[in-house]
C-alpha cells in the first residue's frame, strides 16, 4: 500500500561556511510512526530538523509536505504546515503560566481567553496522557514539566508532525518512560514524530523506524524490529566499535584530594551539593556519573576555588611524592590564584568551554597564555612559549584551524575542546578534572582524549572524569562516584559494577534530593 | 493544514563570511567611500544645484585650506584621539564607559583651577607637570567611582558613568560662575592671556606641537599596553568572559577598577590638553560631545589605537568641511550634516559587507523553488 509520507526531504544540503552539515539528505517521515534520527554528535541531525522547523533554510534540495513542495522560511511557515519542533533548550517565559506560554504568539482574533485556552490544554493533556497544570508558573516547574509544556504548545497550535530534539537528555529514566508513553499515544492518533537521540536503547524502545546520519550524509533507514543496537552502532560510526578503552591497573594509588562535607547553595538558594565526601587518588581515574545537573559542575568548581562553600567543608590536597606531608594543603577559602600559588597544579576542563575555559576572541596562542601569562617579572607577556605550546597542541591533537592566531570562538566544538584539553594537560597537573571532556568529539578524538587521561593517570595524576556515557565511564575509570540530586549515592568499583547498578544509583535519592 | 499559499524563498539571504582577505576588505571600504561621495554628490546636485566637485573642494579647504586650518584640524583630531585612546581599555573590557565627557571636564576644571591659582607663582614647565598630574587624578577618580560601585555592588556602569557626567557639568558651571571674568560675561575668559603662564609652549615652532607629541605617545603606549602587557591581556580576558577570568585566577573586580582608573585618567588628561594646550579657558562645553564621539572612534577601530588616528581624522575632517561649505555656499548646517551622515553611513555599512555576504534568491539554489 502506497501512502504519501507526511514529510519528504529531497537532496537537502546545508553548508556553514566550509562545513557541510547536511550533504544531499533524502528522508521520509510517515504518519502514525515514530522515526528515530540517529547519529553521533555533529552528524547533522539537529541541522536537518531545524530546516524543517524553519530555523535554517536549505542551500539545496526540496521539502514536500503531504506530497506538495513547500518553502519553509520561518518557524511560522513550519507551523502553518503542521510542523512543530521541541528544542533541546526550552523557549519558555519563566514568569508566565503554562497556559500563557502556550498561547503566547498566537494571533487569534478578539480577546485573550485564558480560560478557554486552559480548557483546550486540559483536553489535549487528557487525550494523550500529559500531566500539566495550565495555571502553574514555569519557574515552579521541573525540567520534565517544562518539556511537557513545550510539547503541548506545539500540539495546541495543531501540529501533527512533531520533532523532538534529544528530549531525554534532561530526563530521569521514569520521566523518559512517561514521555515515551505519551509518544505512543500520539502515534496511535496518527501523528508523525521524529525523535533525535543518540541513546540506542531508547531508539529500540520507542521508535518504529531508524534513520541514520553520519557526518552529514544519510546512511539509510531500517525498521526497528529488524535491527539491533550493534547493527545501529555499525551504521552510525561506519565500522564496528567495541569500546576497547585501554585501562591499565592503577599503580599504588595515594590520596591526593580529600573532600569532606562539601555543601553548596547556588545564587537562588537551592542546595546543589549536599555533604559530599570522597577521596580522589593520585594514579587513578575517578569517574563521576549522574543525570545532568546533579551537582557535577558545582563539585568541580568547588575544588577549583570558584564556588562559595557552606561552612564546615574541607578539601585537603596532598602533593605528589609528599606522603609525609600529613595535613596537606587546605583549598577551602582560597581563590583560584591562591590555590595555584600554594603549589597545587590543578588542571580543569570545565563544561562551558568558551564561557569558562577559553577566551573566544583570542587564538590558540592567546589561550595557551591564560595559564602562563603571569610568568616572568616584567610588565609584558612572553608569547614565545605559548606559541610553541599552541603549535604542539595543534599537531599532537590534530586541531583544525587556519592558524594559531585564529579566534577559537570560530572553531568547531571538537577543535575548541582539543585546544582546552591540550592546554590543561600541558600544565603537568597533579589533579586533572574534566567535565564532559569528549562531548562533541568524534570517536577517534574521543579515544585520543581517553588515552591522554590514562597517560596522566599512569604519571600519578589524580584524574576526575565527569561523564555522561555510562559505557565509557565503566571502561575508562577505576572507580565511579555517582551523584544524585547533589548527594553521593554511591562510590563503586568500575571494574566490577554494572550499568544497571550505576543507573540505579543515579536515581536513588531522587525524592529527597530534588530541589524544592 | 496546508491552507497557506506557496511562500517564496526569501529574496535576500545573509551568510557570515568565513573570513576575508585584507586587500578585499580594504577594497570594500574604498568602494564604500567612493559610493558615499557619488551619493552625496547626487544629493548636493539635486537639492542645491551646486557642482559636487566644488563642494568637495570646499570640504577639503575647510579642513586643510590654510596652514592654520590644518593645525586646527590636527589639534581637534588629537583631542578626539586622546579620548578614544582613553576609552579603548574600558570598552575592550566591555565596561560601557559613557562618562568620558565628565572625565574630560573634571580634568579640564582642575587644570583651569591650577592655571588660575598658580599661573604667576610657579614656572610654567613645573606648573604643566602639576596640572597634568591633577587632571590625571581627577579623571581617574571620575572613572574609579562607577567602577568601584560596579565591582562591589554590581551597579550598572552605563547609567552610573552617564550620571557622573552631569555631576561634572554642574561642578564646571559652579567653577565658571566663581571664576567669571570679566564679571557678567558668564565665561571664564582666556586664562593668563598676557603671561601665557601654564600654556603649552610652542614645540618646533608649532603652537599645537606638544598636543601631537603627547597624544601620539599615548596612542603608541596604549597600543603596546593592550597588546603586549600582562594587564592588557587581563583586560582582554575579562572583556571576553568574566567566568574565564575567574577560572584563570584573575580578579575581575581588581581589573575593572584598575582599568577604569587608567581609562578615566587618560580622559582627564585630555581635559588638561584641551585647557592648557588649546582653549586656555574652561566652560561646560569644553568636552563638546567628544566624549561620546570618541566611543564611535574606539569601537570602529576595534580598539586598535593606530586605526583610531585615521578615524578621528576622518570625523574631524568631515566636521570642519561641513562648517566650511555651510558658510561658503550659504548652505544651512543641515545640508552639510546630511553629507557627513551619508559618508558615515556608507563607511559603517561597509563593515557589514566585510563580515557578511548577501545571497540573492535563485543564486546557487535555483531548484529549491
Amino acid at each position: 500500500m502506497e501512502t504519501v509520507a507526511a514529510v519528504q526531504l529531497r537532496n537537502i544540503t546545508k553548508r556553514f561556511g566550509k562545513v557541510v552539515a547536511n550533504d544531499s539528505v533524502s528522508l521520509d517521515i510517515n504518519r502514525g510512526e515514530v522515526l528515530s534520527l540517529l547519529g553521533e554528535n555533529g552528524s547533522g541531525k539537529t541541522t536537518l530538523m531545524n530546516m524543517l522547523a524553519g530555523i535554517y533554510f536549505p542551500d539545496e534540495g526540496e521539502i514536500l509536505v503531504n506530497g506538495k513542495p513547500v518553502t519553509i522560511a520561518s518557524p511560522k511557515d513550519a507551523f502553518n504546515y503542521g510542523i512543530g519542533m521541541i528544542h533541546q533548550h526550552f523557549k519558555l517565559v519563566d514568569v508566565f503560566t503554562a497556559a500563557e506560554n502556550i498561547v503566547l504568539g498566537l494571533e487569534d482574533e478578539g480577546k485573550l481567553d485564558l480560560k478557554a485556552a486552559a480548557a483546550k490544554i486540559t483536553a489535549i493533556c487528557e487525550k494523550y496522557g500529559f500531566q500539566v497544570d495550565p495555571n502553574k508558573k514555569i519557574y515552579d516547574m521541573s525540567v520534565s514539566e517544562k518539556q511537557t509544556v513545550e510539547i503541548v504548545k506545539v500540539l495546541y497550535r495543531g501540529a501533527d508532525i512533531l520533532i523532538l530534539d534529544e528530549p531525554t537528555a534532561v530526563l530521569t529514566p521514569q520521566e523518559t518512560d512517561r514521555l515515551f508513553g505519551v509518544m505512543r499515544n500520539m502515534k496511535a492518533d496518527g501523528k508523525a514524530m521524529v525523535i533525535i537521540t543518540h541513546k540506542l536503547h531508547e531508539v529500540m524502545d520507542v521508535s518504529d523506524r531508524v534513520a541514520v546520519l553520519r557526518k552529514g550524509k544519510y546512511v539509510g533507514d531500517v525498521a526497528t524490529k529488524d535491527t539491533s543496537p550493534k547493527a545501529l552502532t555499525d551504521m552510525m560510526v561506519g565500522h564496528a566499535v567495541t569500546l576497547n578503552i585501554n585501562r591499565p591497573d592503577p599503580k599504588d594509588p595515594t590520596p591526593r584530594l580529600e573532600v569532606k562535607d562539601l555543601t553548596v547553595y547556588d545564587a537562588m538558594g537551592v542546595k546543589r551539593l549536599d555533604n559530599v565526601t570522597f577521596t580522589a587518588m593520585g594514579g587513578e581515574i575517578l569517574g563521576i556519573a549522574g543525570i545532568a545537573g546533579s551537582g557535577q559542575k558545582e563539585l568541580l568548581e568547588s575544588v577549583a576555588g570558584l564556588q562559595p562553600l557552606s561552612p564546615g567543608a574541607s578539601i585537603r590536597y596532598r602533593p605528589i611524592g609528599h606522603p609525609e606531608d600529613k595535613d596537606g594543603v587546605e583549598l577551602v577559602g582560597k581563590t583560584p590564584l591562591q590555590i595555584k600559588q600554594a603549589g597545587v597544579s590543578l588542571a580543569f576542563v570545565p563544561e562551558d568551554r568558551l564561557g569558562m575555559g577559553l577566551v573566544g576572541s583570542l587564538g590558540m596562542t592567546g589561550n595557551m597564555l591564560l595559564r602562563s601569562y603571569r610568568k616572568g617579572h616584567g610588565v609584558f607577556t612572553d608569547r614565545k612559549a605559548p606559541k610553541q605550546l599552541a603549535e604542539e597542541v595543534l599537531t599532537e591533537l590534530d586541531v583544525v584551524t587556519p592558524g594559531v592566531n585564529f579566534p577559537v570562538r570560530r572553531l568547531s566544538g571538537g577543535n575548541v575542546q582539543k585546544v582546552l584539553v591540550g592546554r590543561e594537560i600541558a600544565q603537568e597537573p597533579s589533579v586533572l578534572m574534566t567535565a564532559y571532556a569528549v562531548r562533541g568529539l568524534d570517536i577517534n578524538t574521543s579515544y585520543t582524549i581517553y588515552n591522554l587521561l590514562t597517560e596522566q593517570k599512569l604519571k600519578g595524576v589524580a584524574v576526575v572524569y565527569v561523564g555522561e556515557d555510562l559505557d565509557v565511564l565503566l571502561e575508562l575509570c577505576d572507580r565511579i562516584l555517582v551523584l544524585c540530586g547533589g548527594q553521593v549515592s554511591g562510590i563503586v568499583d568500575a571494574r566490577t559494577t554494572t550499568k544497571e547498578e550505576v543507573g540505579l544509583l543515579m536515581t536513588r535519592f531522587k525524592k529527597e534530593g530534588e530541589p524544592a | 493544514m496546508s491552507t497557506v499559499n506557496h511562500t517564496q524563498e526569501p529574496l535576500l539571504r545573509i551568510a557570515k563570511r568565513d573570513g576575508i582577505s585584507r586587500p578585499k576588505a580594504y577594497a570594500i571600504r574604498v568602494i564604500a567611500v567612493v559610493l558615499a561621495l557619488v551619493v552625496s554628490g547626487i544629493f548636493i546636485f539635486a537639492v542645491t544645484k551646486l557642482n559636487p566637485i566644488q563642494v568637495y573642494e570646499g570640504i577639503y579647504k575647510g579642513a586643510f585650506g590654510t596652514s592654520k586650518r590644518s593645525w586646527v584640524t590636527i589639534r581637534d583630531t588629537m583631542m578626539l584621539l586622546c579620548i578614544g585612546v582613553g576609552l579603548a581599555p574600558a570598552f575592550k573590557m566591555k565596561f560601557w564607559n559613557i562618562g568620558a565627557e565628565g572625565q574630560v571636564l573634571i580634568g579640564g576644571v582642575v587644570t583651569a583651577g591650577f592655571m588660575r591659582a598658580f599661573g604667576g607663582s610657579i614656572p610654567t614647565p613645573v606648573l604643566l607637570v602639576i596640572m597634568a598630574a591633577v587632571s590625571l587624578l581627577g579623571g581617574c577618580l571620575w572613572g574609579v567611582i562607577p567602577a568601584a560601585f560596579k565591582a562591589k555592588w554590581g551597579t550598572n556602569e552605563t547609567l552610573f558613568t552617564l550620571m557622573m557626567n552631569y555631576v561634572a557639568i554642574q561642578i564646571t558651571s559652579y567653577c565658571v560662575a566663581m571664576w567669571e571674568n570679566p564679571i557678567g560675561s558668564n565665561t571664564v575668559g582666556v586664562i593668563n592671556q598676557q603671561t601665557k603662564a601654564g600654556w603649552f609652549p610652542e614645540v618646533f615652532g608649532q603652537t599645537y606641537g606638544l598636543n601631537v607629541i603627547l597624544v601620539l605617545a599615548l596612542t603608541v603606549g596604549m597600543y603596546i599596553y593592550l597588546k603586549y602587557s600582562k594587564q592588557g591581556y587581563e583586560i582582554t580576558v575579562v572583556g571576553d568572559s568574566e567566568n574565564t577570568a575567574r577560572y584563570a585566577g584573575i580578579s575581575v573586580k581588581k581589573v575593572t577598577i584598575r582599568t577604569m582608573a587608567i581609562s578615566g585618567a587618560i580622559c582627564g588628561l585630555a581635559g588638561f590638553i584641551a585647557v592648557a594646550g588649546a582653549s586656555h579657558t574652561i566652560s561646560t562645553s569644553t568636552a563638546g560631545g567628544r566624549g561620546f564621539t570618541a566611543i564611535i572612534v574606539a569601537w570602529l577601530a576595534q580598539f586598535n589605537t593606530f586605526v583610531m588616528i585615521l578615524i578621528s581624522l576622518l570625523l574631524v575632517f568631515l566636521q570642519k568641511g561641513a562648517i566650511q561649505i555651510a558658510t561658503q555656499f550659504n548652505l544651512n548646517d543641515y545640508a552639510s550634516n546630511i553629507i557627513t551622515g551619508i559618508i558615515l553611513f556608507f563607511i559603517l555599512g561597509s563593515e557589514f559587507f566585510i563580515n557578511y555576504r548577501v545571497i540573492l534568491r535563485g543564486k546557487k539554489e535555483g531548484e529549491a523553488k
